[in-house]
């Protein structure tokens, strides 16, 4: 079977879809982060996709490494806020941190 | 300014300084303020004989000092306004200053004894400097705006002095109704003013009589003239105790005797007899008639009220308004100066007669109060009796003046009344009113009857009570003095040498009528040709005046001396007559039931409308302001705070509504923001 642009574009779609799903149902905060990573991932599948099947080239490469390394850089600041969240309610449960709405 | 001038200012301004020293300063010195008071005023008599015999000698002419007080130019009706105050003395004024300041200097004199331990000793010698300089100030203006001034001045000043013991109630009232009554008497005085003001637009005596001389009357009418003659004349009717407005006077006597004596019998009450005299030349024939008329009715009425008065003072009082009647009469009829003369000589021996009755009466009070007894009326002649062994000066001096009023020859009372007794068959000569002198000769009698009655009763006889007897002295030194001087002064020698005839005496020569201005038609006689019908029918008055004073005097003796008819009896035969002068003719019940009942009616009916009616509106507005704030209060309430609070509220619903989309939770957001990228995708494709 040939493994053509729209498979990637699936995947990637289903991936997206399973990190929106994610971000928006998990309660624990770390749960929420990683689907926050399947989301970056999907994208990077993207741009890799579009490297080899589309006319982007070593572009699309680049940017997913950017991807990845803005990854890296938010995954420390958002466990680090997560870390005070803990601190500070004693609980990384994002449904009962909601004094926003005081 | 001319020494005489400022001689004649002096004379004015001591006695205020005198009230102001003692005012302030009194007490003080509370001691010796009578005798500051005495010897301000006898420097005052002193330089008020100097001008009076300088005026007399004609060394200094008659002389009138106007100043502009203020000057309004012409702001009104393009017409000059201007009021002018200023002095005058001339011979009548000259001879005023004298009687005012010697009568007061001897009344100070008098009452250093007599008030000696007085509560309010300083008060009443600063009130009788007050008192001289009112009247000295009446006596020297030459306008009638400054003539006003010091008229409502002296009432003021009799006012306080009348009201001296305002402890007692009698007194207090007795003040009150002086200066009400006199306030009456006023009023028409002042609208007489403002009569001579709206024509003349001049208030100075020579400037209203010149303008009158030159044609220029009142609203162009007679009649109006004689109306401000009559209206200036209320104002005597008051001051001088004129019928009817003559209820204030024997009141008066709750003041102290010797301010009876200055004020009641002297001066302020012949105060109105000089506006008279002042005012003189304006007044018409008809004006002339009604006081003449005023004068002869007052004089009668007052008379037969003195006979069966029992209080030595009333019984003074009495008298008083009956002489005053008579110089108003005298004036009336156009004896000019021979009312003036009476008005001077009359000074002289009624004022001698007050502090006589003082001098009796302060005997009577230490009698009384050396018997520790508090029920005798001090005044009351039917408990005196014989007293003329125990005061001998006080008898003979209170002899010569009663002989003096009763107008017995030699005295200058018979020279004054024989004069105005004479004016008036004069009048009636030309006139044909004979009611006038006929009521003038019976009064002439009545008074003999009636003072002698007083002198008989009070010196001789016996006195009833020899207890209270032994305890009577004669006064002290300081008192029988002016008694003395007053008893001098009521000679015919000091104003004519002609013991029978004042015609040729130097008050005759010097107090001459002032020349009549009014128009020819309403003008009284002429004076030259009333003159000469007045030395005609001089014997006849001369002789029927004698003839009717020999007769009262002859009456009294009979009745009260020899007791030949009894007084009692005769009391008792004609009751309703006794009793109707007794209570004086019902004049002060009369007044009550009409003008005093009236008064309070009128104020009651004026409080019922304050209370119900203006308080009504009062209250009624109010009402009305109330119901219009609960009106706006309920309307801001509910339509105001409707408005607000339904905005509030609306805002609130919608809040309450959105709040929930606030959830606060981040994933509610998220899906918010995928949504809305879903739509925006949908309609973006």
């Amino acid at each position: 079977m040939n493994i053509t642009l729209t498979h990637f574009l699936l995947i990637s779609a289903i991936l997206f879809s399973l990190g929106v799903y994610a971000v928006i149902t998990r309660r624990n905060a770390i749960m929420v982060l990683m689907g926050i990573e399947l989301i970056l991932n999907s994208a990077n599948i993207n741009f890799l996709a579009f490297s080899r099947y589309g006319g982007l080239n070593i572009e699309g490469q680049m940017a997913a490494i950017f991807v990845i390394i803005l990854a890296a850089a938010e995954a420390a600041v958002a466990l680090a806020i997560v870390l005070n969240i803990y601190k500070r309610f004693n609980t990384v449960n994002i449904d009962e941190i909601s004094i926003l709405k005081d | 300014m001319t020494p005489e001038l400022t001689i004649a200012l002096a004379i004015l301004f001591i006695p205020l300084l005198s009230f102001v020293i003692l005012i302030f300063f009194g007490k003080r010195f509370l001691n010796v303020s009578g005798h500051v008071g005495t010897t301000f005023l006898g420097i005052d008599l002193l330089l008020s004989l100097y001008i009076l015999f300088a005026k007399l000698n004609d060394s200094i002419p008659a002389w009138d000092v106007t100043f502009t007080w203020i000057d309004f130019h012409t702001v009104v009706n393009n017409v000059p306004l201007r009021l002018d105050i200023g002095i005058m003395v001339d011979n009548l004024t000259a001879v005023m200053l004298v009687v005012v300041a010697a009568v007061s200097f001897l009344v100070h004199l008098f009452s250093l004894a007599y008030m000696k331990d007085d509560v309010r000793y300083s008060l009443y010698y600063a009130n009788l400097g007050l008192f001289t300089f009112s009247m000295l100030g009446i006596v020297v203006t030459n306008n009638y705006l400054l003539m006003y001034v010091f008229w409502e001045l002296v009432g003021l000043s009799s006012y306080l002095l009348i009201g001296h013991w305002y402890e007692k109630k009698s007194a207090a009232d007795a003040a009150k109704k002086a200066f009400i009554v006199n306030r009456v008497g006023d009023l028409g005085f002042f609208i007489g003013i403002m009569i001579v003001w709206m024509q003349f637009s001049t208030l100075t005596f020579n400037g209203i009589f010149s303008a009158i001389g030159s044609g220029n009357i009142p609203f162009d009418s007679n009649n109006w003239l004689t109306a401000a003659g009559i209206l200036i004349f209320c104002g005597a009717v008051g001051k001088s105790a004129q019928f009817p407005l003559h209820v204030w006077l024997p009141d008066a006597m709750e003041g102290p005797t010797p301010v009876s004596a200055l004020i009641h019998a002297a001066t302020m009450v012949a105060a109105g007899v000089y506006l008279v005299a002042r005012t003189f030349p304006m007044l018409t024939a008809d004006a002339l008639l009604v006081i003449a008329y005023t004068g002869a009715v007052t004089a009668f009425i007052s008379a037969t009220i003195a006979i069966v008065q029992n209080d030595i003072k009333k019984i003074l009082a009495y008298s008083t308004i009956s002489q005053l009647g008579y110089m108003v009469m005298g004036l009336g009829v156009g004896a000019y100066t021979a009312g003036v003369m009476h008005l001077v000589t009359h000074a002289a021996f009624k004022a001698g007669l007050f502090l006589g009755s003082g001098s009796v009466i302060y005997a009577m009070h230490h009698a009384l109060h050396h018997l520790n007894d508090h029920h005798t009326d001090a005044q009351d002649i039917r408990f005196m009796g014989g007293l003329k062994k125990k005061m001998p000066v006080t008898f003979w001096t209170m002899l010569i003046f009663t002989l003096a009023i009763s107008g017995v020859p030699l005295t200058s009372g018979f020279l004054s009344k024989d004069e105005i007794l004479a004016g008036t068959l004069a009048f009636s000569h030309f006139t044909g009113h004979s009611i006038i002198p006929i009521v003038g000769f019976l009064v002439a009698g009545l008074t003999a009857f009636y003072m002698f009655r007083m002198l008989i009763l009070t010196f001789l006889g016996d006195h009833q009570n020899n207890h209270r007897y032994e305890h009577m002295h004669e006064s002290p030194k300081v008192m029988i003095v002016p008694l003395m001087i007053f008893a001098a002064l009521s000679f015919f020698a000091f104003f004519s040498f002609n013991p029978v005839s004042a015609g040729s005496g130097w008050f005759f020569e010097k107090v001459t009528p002032p020349t009549v201005v009014v128009p020819e038609g309403v003008a009284s006689t002429d004076v030259k040709e009333f003159m000469e019908e007045v030395h005609h029918q001089h014997s006849t008055a001369m002789m029927i005046s004698v003839g009717v004073s020999g007769l009262g005097i002859l009456l009294a003796f009979v009745t009260y001396y020899w007791k030949k008819i009894s007084a009692d009896a005769l009391g008792k035969a004609l009751k309703p007559v006794h009793t109707f002068l007794y209570r004086k003719w019902y004049f002060d019940e009369l007044y009550d039931a009409t003008f005093v009942a009236a008064t309070i009616g009128i104020a009651r009916i004026s409080a019922w409308f304050d209370a119900k009616i203006i308080d009504g509106i009062v209250n009624g507005a109010a009402y009305v302001t109330r119901i219009g704030s609960v009106v706006s209060g309920n309307f801001d309430s509910y339509v105001v705070d409707g408005i607000v609070n339904f905005t509030a509220y609306f805002a609130g619903f919608f809040g309450l509504l959105l709040r929930k989309v606030q959830t606060g939770r981040v994933q509610t957001y998220i899906i918010f923001a995928l949504i809305g990228l879903m739509v925006l995708l949908v309609l973006h494709s």
